[in-house]
């Protein structure tokens, strides 16, 4: 008898086994294929916009997907570091070999956590209540809790042109009849697909003529815990390819030979990564497409070609790709494909990521119609967290959207669901001044603390960050600029207006033109870390920005704290809009703040509904 | 439930006093900061002051503020209601000046709501208001979609459309920075756009003030010493005699209104007392009241006397009304000069005398070329009718306008970016068209990204 058993060793399933082991339950992951823990089938990147920032979240929570990358990149930059504090993110081209290695290290080396290969094709399920999994040989391992994180692998289909092959990436095999099962449990199943592009053999590629993108010329590091593990200039480039007139002619010459156009597929693409044949047709006008060559590993040689993502049968892929400059001559070790796969409507899953139908059954990643490595890894952490608080009998950890990218991520999947694989976005967190790349840590570690997530060594570091940032803000704001002649030259020297007499440093950080390095190196002389100085910089530049937000916040958090009682029936409630009453009862949110986000749920009707609630429920 | 609402609470239609009522936890606070004669927080609760209502330092009206703290209230919630003059301008000033402080406009039925979610009223009731919500917002849909028929929706929704556009290239540059073939939107273009929209906005709401004219008409107030011709003047354009004429100074004490048509617009004339210091108790009621209608009017006509010198009194008060539009009535001109007409060079004049009507045709020219009247009515405009809708416009410039202020001060165009996108909600909010996700739909449909 296990306490959790996590189907599936992705992204998702990684994180959540390893932080219900961390958090001291005994755990088991069991996977179709031990090798293929913590693969990388799609992009050998981590993080990007908004994705590095869920990455810096799921390591402030505890866990292992930062630490893992930091060990296993090629390169790494910050992301509209020239742009505001709130929207920097850091991205890393992940060696693909490296990183699973790491983090099958890493589990391996998780006390409470077991590995086991299998293949699930059931659950046990008495009075809707998941007590364990039932494997494709037919043996029944029961726990308290199971998270199901598996990916594409539930009635996978490989697409290439009109070819149709059963099986998850790398020809792996896939579950057969899980999806099915959850149906005839109640759960509502939706086809999604997503896809692929080329990988070329490195020598076959001419580099010289194509731009080059190097790594930043700085450290970089995800996890708020470890030291820097590379060199700076031990990073590997990437490259600039473009599509041209030529590639756009064979495209729409055999348009309708790709799965898509042609009709092979059913399941629904996401609109972010369309692919190259998508483009081509929905942007008619546009004379080239930007295209990124990546390394995939330091280990072979195939280069990932971003960007040219297709349903094309094989033949047309080697015109389309030789027809780009300096892939002419370019070997395709592995051809584009599409794959298709069953996932689980999100309006079934509740904010802690339990499913609605089916109790002590947790979900994370593709299965919820999330794309992506970061979003399934933020979900998985999630996932395993609560799946731990349930046996506990403790409060499910649900993160409000404006305590995290992971927050919004729930909220919008469990709240909209989703037509098509989700991706986070920064423009989907409202926000986002508040959801820096800087701050997870200060943002998220209480929580990990208070539910266990995290080790006393690591939250004690948290409370000293904290306590030195409030201390060195109040001492800005204590002392008081003396103006002697000598201040009057260094402001002279650099450049800086003079300030009036007896301001206080706060102030003067204030100004735009002003840096903390020029106060502190000529008037404080604090011993200050760059990860401090960073933090008290934008909590004095932006003030004003992330006061309002904060006051944003508070209108929000008032709604939040109003609950709807599970057991409420909206078909007693009168004068609710038609279209309200339906989307209120599928959705069926937790909180009056939860409804008022849903489409077609109208200010009256949230009035409506707060009415009734008090009336129903708090007689005076 | 944490902020304040206002509304009116007397009926829509026109009466003597009309009654706005303010309530929630700032409802005093807001109150206070726009009332001059007493600290209203000091007051006791359930009581009633006399005072006059400002923002800034403009006159709004002379009120009666009756005050009742929480809990012995319709809301449970602080309350305080503003007697003030019926009318719509004057409603329409002072809802907004209430909401430009800190309130917000109820939603129909919301202080209702707001008794029965405090506990102030009962199940039987709260059914009834709940059918009320339901009703009154449905009308005020209607409304709204009425109110922003055509033209003006249009109007709005192409606005709209720009700042998505701008809105979607700003995150397309954020989440996708390594695109070298998207526009990049930099603080140059960011500017440009800013003060587009700014300039479109302000001209929507500028041609809502036409929109007024047009609806409501233009109020008048003839002022000046007692005897001067005020009601000469009145009833040469009424063309009946209302106002009572007297060659005795200070007989027309009460306010007669009446209105003519003039190239289609409607004007209202508000007869005043003469404007003179005096002693004598009602008179000056009416002088008071002269001054605070002369304020208030759209255009002030000043009479004075061709026969007779400036006094210094009259000069204050032509100075203190150099904001309004004004036209200098000089009267009496069939009698020697002795106004020094030196004194006079910066106003609009036009004499006449109304013994014998003359110069009261030219007035009526000079009312039409100053409001540009004959342009007007050719111009088929949408407007702007009720507070909520100009209000919104106000804080949809106002949001722009800090916007272009975080711009001078060279914050990231991401930050500058919240500005915007607020405006842009407020328009959403405006004309109905915001949707959830609405802005990530525009970044897909309008740019092409992605593996």
């Amino acid at each position: 008898m296990y306490d959790v058993i996590v189907v599936g060793g992705g992204h998702a399933g990684c994180e959540a086994s390893h932080i219900a082991a961390q958090m001291g339950k005994k755990t088991l992951l069991i996977t179709g294929n031990i090798k293929n823990i913590a693969d990388m089938p799609c992009n050998p990147s981590i993080g990007g916009t908004a994705k590095g920032i869920i990455v810096r979240e799921v390591d402030a929570l505890g866990g292992l997907m930062g630490k893992i990358a930091d060990k296993s990149h090629l390169q790494i930059k910050m992301l509209n570091n020239s742009k505001g504090p709130a929207v920097r993110s850091l991205r890393c081209q992940a060696d693909k070999i490296t990183y699973p290695k790491n983090m099958q290290e890493a589990l391996k080396n998780t006390k409470n956590l077991e590995i086991k290969e299998a293949m699930v094709e059931d659950l046990i399920v008495e009075n809707n209540t998941v007590k364990g999994i039932i494997t494709a040989s037919g043996e029944k391992i029961n726990s308290q809790m199971v998270i199901l994180t598996t990916g594409t692998y539930l009635k996978g289909n490989i697409l290439v042109g009109s070819e149709n092959t059963p099986g998850g990436p790398h020809g792996e095999a896939r579950s057969n009849f899980l999806s099915d099962k959850l149906k005839e449990y109640g759960l509502k199943i939706m086809r999604l697909k997503t896809g692929t592009p080329q990988r070329i053999k490195k020598d076959s590629i001419d580099f010289k003529v194509m731009k080059e993108e190097k790594g930043d010329n700085r450290l970089w590091k995800f996890s708020f815990d470890d030291d820097y593990h590379y060199k700076i200039e031990d990073q590997q480039s990437c490259f600039l390819v473009y599509t041209n007139e030529l590639t756009h002619q064979i495209i729409r010459d055999n348009l309708t030979k790709s799965a898509m156009y042609g009709g092979y597929a059913t399941g629904i693409g996401p609109r972010y990564c369309p692919s190259i044949e998508d483009k081509i047709v929905r942007f008619a006008d546009k004379e080239r497409h930007q295209l990124f060559l990546e390394p995939e590993s330091l280990y072979y040689d195939d280069w990932y070609l971003q960007g040219f993502s297709t349903s094309m049968p094989r033949d047309v892929q080697e015109q389309m790709v030789h027809s780009l400059h300096g892939l002419e001559k370019a070997v395709i070790t592995k051809y584009a494909y599409a794959i298709e796969y069953d996932a689980i409507d999100p309006l079934q899953i509740k904010p802690s990521l339990e499913n609605k139908v089916l109790a002590n059954l947790f979900t994370a990643g593709q299965i919820n119609g999330t794309s992506g490595y970061e979003e399934a890894a933020g979900q998985g952490i999630l996932a395993g967290i609560n799946a731990c608080l349930k046996i506990d009998a403790k409060e499910p950890l649900v993160l409000k959207r404006s305590d995290a990218y992971i927050g919004v991520l729930i909220d919008d999947l469990v709240t909209k669901g989703t037509a098509e694989p989700y991706r986070m976005l920064t423009s989907r967190a409202e926000f986002r001044l508040l959801l820096r790349s800087d701050n997870a840590d200060l943002r998220l570690r209480e929580y990990a603390h208070q539910v266990g997530s995290i080790t006393d060594e690591q939250y004690q570091e948290y409370l000293i960050k904290k306590q030195t940032l409030s201390e060195i803000l109040d001492l800005l704001k204590e002392k008081h600029l003396s103006l002697t002649d000598e201040a009057k030259s260094l402001f002279r020297e650099n450049n800086l207006e003079i300030p009036h007499h007896n301001i206080n440093f706060y102030d003067l950080l204030k100004r735009p033109e002003i840096t903390l390095d020029f106060l502190n190196n000529n008037f404080l002389k604090l011993d200050i870390s760059a990860e401090i100085k960073e933090q008290v910089e934008i909590e004095v530049k932006y003030e004003g920005y992330i006061k309002k937000a904060f006051k944003e916040v508070e209108k929000l958090l008032k709604l939040e704290e109003k609950e709807i009682p599970a057991d409420i029936d909206y078909d007693k409630i009168q004068n609710l809009a038609n279209e309200a009453r339906q989307k209120l009862n599928k959705v069926r949110p937790e909180t009056i703040a939860q409804a008022s986000r849903i489409s077609g749920v109208n200010p009256v009707d949230i009035s409506v509904l707060s009415v009734y609630l008090k009336k129903e429920y708090n007689h005076e | 439930m944490d902020d304040t609402i206002c509304a009116v609470a007397t009926g829509s239609s026109i009466g003597a006093i009309s009654i706005i009522r303010v309530s929630g936890n700032d409802a005093i606070f807001i109150v206070n900061k726009m009332f001059k004669e007493k600290d209203l927080t000091q007051v006791p609760s359930h009581s009633i002051s006399y005072g006059h209502l400002y923002e800034d330092n403009e006159l709004l009206d002379e009120v009666l503020i009756m005050l009742m703290r929480a809990p012995k209230t319709y809301t449970k919630e602080d309350i305080v209601e503003i007697n003030c003059h019926g009318g719509s301008n004057t409603i329409e000033r002072i809802l907004e000046a209430l909401i430009k402080a800190g309130c917000r406009l109820a939603e129909p039925g919301e202080f209702t709501k707001r008794a029965f979610l405090n506990g102030r009223i009962s199940l039987l009731e709260a059914e009834s208001v709940n059918d009320l919500i339901k009703a009154k917002s449905d009308a005020s849909r209607v409304m709204a979609l009425n109110n922003l028929g055509g033209k003006l929706t249009t109007k709005i929704r192409n606005i709209r459309e720009k700042m998505s556009k701008i809105l979607a290239n700003i995150e397309v540059n954020i989440d996708y920075p390594e695109y070298e073939d998207e526009v990049v939107v930099t603080h140059e273009l960011l500017a440009k756009h800013l003060t587009k929209f700014s300039q479109e906005l302000t001209k929507i709401k500028d041609d809502s003030k036409n929109g007024k004219i047009i609806n409501e008409g233009i109020n008048v107030a003839i002022i000046g010493k007692p005897n001067v011709g005020k009601s000469s003047i009145l009833n040469y354009l009424l063309d009946e005699e209302k106002a009572i004429v007297t060659d005795i100074p200070g007989t027309t004490r009460d306010i007669v209104e009446g209105s003519i048509t003039l190239n289609g617009i409607q004007l209202n004339f508000i007869d005043t007392a003469g404007i003179r210091k005096t002693s004598d108790y009602v008179e000056q009621i009416g002088v008071e009241k002269s001054k605070k209608e002369a304020l208030k009017a759209d255009l002030v006509i000043f009479c004075l006397n061709y026969n007779d010198t400036l006094t210094e009194e009259e000069l204050v008060n032509l100075k203190s009304l150099k904001a309004k539009e004004l036209i200098v009535f000089v009267n009496k001109n069939d009698l020697p000069l002795k106004i020094n007409l030196a004194q006079l060079s910066d106003y609009d004049i036009v004499y006449g005398n109304t013994k014998k009507n003359n110069g009261l045709d030219a007035l009526k020219e000079k009312i039409i070329t100053k409001f540009n009247l004959e342009k007007i009515v050719n111009k088929e405009m949408g407007y702007l009718s009720n507070v909520r809708q100009v209000s919104l416009i106000n804080k949809a410039i106002e949001s722009l306008k800090n916007a272009e202020v975080a711009l001078e001060q060279n914050f990231a165009v991401d930050l500058i970016e919240i500005d915007l996108k607020n405006a842009w909600q407020i328009l959403g909010e405006l004309i109905g068209d915001a949707y959830t996700d609405e802005l990530v739909d525009n970044i897909f449909s309008n740019f092409c990204l992605g593996k």
